[in-house]
């Protein structure tokens, strides 16, 4: 069954429009994943950023992904629970707490957000870029559900190229290994016509997105390319890449973009629309999700937007370029995972902070670094030394954690914005940065 | 040749492990002109690549508990690893100023970022990041990794500045399968006679070959199986134990000798994995990129960076070294803030519990001091140990 298309016209209410579609879409998500079982459906489940959501569809599936039930149970506030439960069961405290999220998920009954019990998957598709902590992760998952796993790898671009060798590793893996095992789970013959149409339907909202990212370029920005990128990336990130209902989104938003920057508008925040924009920042790392609300407010009190973030690359890093290519079905997948922002070396991170900060005009870098994640954090302060060094702007570090709540202090990361937004006014006014 | 006795052999293992300024590694560049020495970071590298072009590959397990680290603080967080900022503290401090290039093992996040700062902040060293398969099939992940080699071969002989032959690699293979055997040997002699062959001398003098030229370690090691088989030493009343950990961070001295001392006869270890990490001899005719490869592939070791495609073996390297040594129990130690060791971890304890082996799991850093409640855990282990025994 192919996922079928959910109707919200752009007329509802113009600034609303991708808001109401998105809430539809993921709602709709939920209940299919819930209700998967009932309606002869199978489930794979798999990672945000080597996510092959074309190739899933081509055999039926339904795309589950532990990062993105993590994140709701985050914002839900019930992942600190979830923590403690897989803490009680064994796991260290030291280790990423989307895993241990997720695990006490399911040592909890697995209910997802619509209060159903989520299904077991029937595939663990462990397409592992950017983070090695995912092949624990599945391991560990396959362990309770017994499921067959597919494993991709995915080389990481450690000195800033794909090699050949990389991508006929890649499409090799995808021909022999994993497409075949997709087709003896789903029982659905494997169809690259059906992989092109995807892969075309992709790209239509890949060059949506884009412009939206863009738009942080305008003064002032119309979207918070952080905190309200979270939601934009939400659609591409998970389920919907290569479906119709991802370019209805991504078209409703682009056109409230277009609308925003006409009347000259910032962004739209949970209190309503955005004050005057004071300071225009580049974030890098994850945010905060368990007071993510309290964490956003932070920002746009003081009249901070995110103009550009390197979170919201994690799926893809479409504004360098990069869209799926229905011409080269398999190497397009291959180079989708390989560009992945987790997936860039470090130099590459440095590279693409110092472009934002020069292309969006913003006033600094600010890095979130995630206690509980190695594949961000480890060298985040050599990142910010250089970046700072290189754009001359002021750069400062904040600690939280993605989901679990005892990690984020909101009296010590308030101080810390404080006296950043201190050092950016003293910056502008010439008077020398006191770090 | 006068023999040497354990203690001397022990003494210059120790001094070799001491030594953060590496000058061993220093004079055996200096000996000749020409000579490049090229470092590499836990688990795994063939360094029989490095051997074929002429170089000295110098293993760099981080700064130990002897190393101040003034600098390398700056570069991490609290909640990263002690190896990566030790490591960076050997770098900027000077202490590989010497080394003309480093690899960095595809194990985790944190190894392959500093792959990139290294890149950094010393730009004019030749630095690279090794991949490896984490697919076993010859026709895609072995041709991965030939090809993963190939680069890395023409990389060395740009810097070597000559072709690296064929036959060039198959000697060094020759050679490292001599460094295995003997490895192999003092595994096997340690865990029949642990007693003769106590872990923290074992570690020691298996560490010495991190930075000693190949031959000269084999010989080493050669010198240090004989001389321990001579020496007869007391039969204490300890228990068997395997320690397991996946051990990129290495734990301090001090904790293996706080394990004999609380009465285990540690008698298998992944310490470093390196040095037996394939298993068996490598072939030395044919393609010998080709047999690095299937070596690779279908004869190495296990531990947490490697993926398990297949459920029903996860674990079972384990369960089959606690068989095979006779072991009583397992002891995890893992590094703090480790996430594959720790993630790992509960699978394999869940393993051990189906095949009724009894463990203890506990943390530590390279630059643990406070021994104490380690000895205490260990004890309290080999006597329940000896107690499951006795009923
Ligand atoms: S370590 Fe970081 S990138 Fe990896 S799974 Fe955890 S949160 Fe995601
Ligand atoms: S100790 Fe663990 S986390 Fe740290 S560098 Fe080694 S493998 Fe990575």
């Amino acid at each position: 069954m192919r996922p079928s298309v959910v109707k919200a016209k752009p007329a509802d209410a113009l600034k609303d429009a991708s808001m109401i579609k998105q809430k539809e879409m993921m709602a709709n998500h939920y209940n299919r994943l819930t209700s998967s079982q009932e309606n002869g459906e199978k489930v794979a489940s798999t990672f945000v950023p080597g996510n092959l959501n074309e190739l899933i569809m081509c055999f039926d599936l339904v795309n589950n992904l532990p990062e993105v039930n993590a994140i709701q149970s985050g914002l839900r506030k019930q992942s600190g629970a979830y923590i403690m439960e897989a803490e009680r069961s064994g796991h260290s405290e030291d280790v990423c707490t989307y895993v241990k999220s997720d695990l006490g998920m399911m040592m909890k009954g697995n209910i997802g957000p619509n209060g159903k019990e989520l299904p077991k998957p029937d595939v663990l598709l462990l397409s592992y870029t950017g983070c090695f902590t995912f092949l624990k992760w599945f391991e560990l998952l396959r362990e309770q559900y017994k499921c067959p796993t597919i494993f991709l790898q995915t080389p990481y671009m450690a000195d800033g190229k794909v090699t050949p060798n990389m991508i006929q590793y890649m499409v090799k893996q995808l021909k022999e290994d994993v497409i075949p095992t997709l087709e003896e789970v789903s029982g659905v013959k494997f169809d690259i016509d059906r992989l092109r149409e995807y892969l075309g339907k992709s790209a239509k909202a890949e060059d949506d997105l884009v412009y939206i990212l863009q738009s942080g370029k305008n003064k002032p920005s119309p979207i918070d390319a952080y905190f309200g990128g979270i939601y934009y990336i939400g659609p591409i990130f998970g389920a919907f890449r290569g479906t119709d209902d991802a370019i209805d989104y991504y078209r409703f938003l682009r056109e409230e973009v277009d609308q925003r920057m006409l009347k000259g508008l910032g962004p739209v925040t949970p209190d309503g629309p955005m004050g005057e924009e004071k300071y225009r920042l580049v974030v890098e790392g994850p945010p905060n999700y368990t007071s993510f609300r309290q964490f956003w407010k932070m920002f746009y009190e003081e009249g901070a937007t995110v103009v550009a973030s390197s979170y919201t690359k994690v799926g893809g890093t479409y504004d360098y370029g990069f869209r799926h290519d229905p011409d080269r079905p398999l190497e397009t997948l291959a180079e989708y995972c390989l560009g992945v922002y987790t997936n860039r070396s470090l130099p590459m991170r440095i590279d693409m902070l110092t472009d934002y900060i020069n292309e969006y005009e913003a006033d600094g870098l600010l890095i979130n670094s995630i206690k509980s994640c190695n594949s961000f954090s480890a060298g985040q302060l050599l990142i910010m030394r250089e970046v700072e060094k290189r754009t001359g702007k002021p750069a400062a570090f904040i600690e939280t954690d993605l989901v679990d709540p005892r990690y984020f202090s909101a009296a010590n990361v308030k101080n810390r914005l404080e006296s950043y937004f201190q050092m950016v006014e003293q910056k502008r006014s010439g008077k020398g940065v006191a770090a | 040749m006068t023999e040497k006795t354990v203690s001397e052999i022990v003494a210059r293992c120790e001094a070799l492990y001491e030594d953060l300024n590496f000058t061993a590694a220093r004079e055996w560049k200096e000996a000749e002109p020409g000579r490049k020495v090229i470092g590499y970071l836990p688990v795994y590298v063939p360094r029989e690549l490095i051997h074929a072009a002429g170089m000295l590959p110098l293993g760099i397990m981080g700064g130990g508990d002897n190393l101040e680290v003034i600098h390398g603080d700056a570069y991490y967080q609290s909640y990263i690893c002690r190896i990566p900022r030790s490591t960076i503290e050997l770098g900027v401090s000077g202490r590989v100023d010497f080394v003309d290039g480093m690899l960095f093992p595809s194990i985790c996040d944190v190894i392959r970022n500093l792959s990139g700062m290294w890149k950094m902040l010393f730009p004019d060293v030749y630095s690279k990041y090794f991949d490896v398969p984490q697919t076993y099939k010859d026709e895609i992940g072995g041709v991965f990794y030939t090809g993963e080699m190939r680069e890395l071969l023409s990389d060395l002989e740009k810097m070597a500045g000559r072709k690296i032959t064929d036959d060039d690699i198959r000697h060094s293979i020759k050679v490292y399968n001599e460094n295995r055997r003997l490895v192999n040997e003092l595994y096997t002699f340690r865990s029949e006679k642990p007693w003769q062959a106590p872990a923290s001398e074992a570690y020691l003098v298996i560490r010495a070959g991190l930075v000693l030229p190949v031959e000269e370690h084999s010989k080493l090691l050669r010198q240090y199986i004989d001389a321990a088989m001579a020496e007869e030493r007391p039969i204490k009343d300890n228990s068997k134990v395997v320690v397991t950990g996946m051990f990129c961070e290495q734990p301090p001295l001090n904790l293996i000798k706080s394990l004999e001392l609380s009465g285990c006869y540690v008698v298998d270890d992944d310490f470093m994995l390196v040095s037996r990490w394939l298993i068996g001899d490598v072939p030395t005719d044919g393609d010998p990129v080709h047999n690095l490869s299937q070596a690779f592939l279908h004869h190495s070791m296990s531990t947490a960076a490697k993926y398990e495609p297949d459920e029903k073996e996860k674990g079972q390297f384990l369960v089959r070294t606690v068989k095979n040594t006779g072991a009583e129990g397992v002891i995890f130690a893992a590094t703090s803030f480790c996430d594959p060791a720790l993630l790992d971890r509960p699978m394999l304890q869940n393993i051990l519990s189906d095949a009724n082996i009894p463990y203890i799991a506990f943390k530590y850093a390279e630059n643990s001091g406070q021994m104490q409640p380690i000895r205490e855990q260990a004890g309290t282990f080999v006597d329940s140990i000896k107690l499951w025994s006795a009923a």
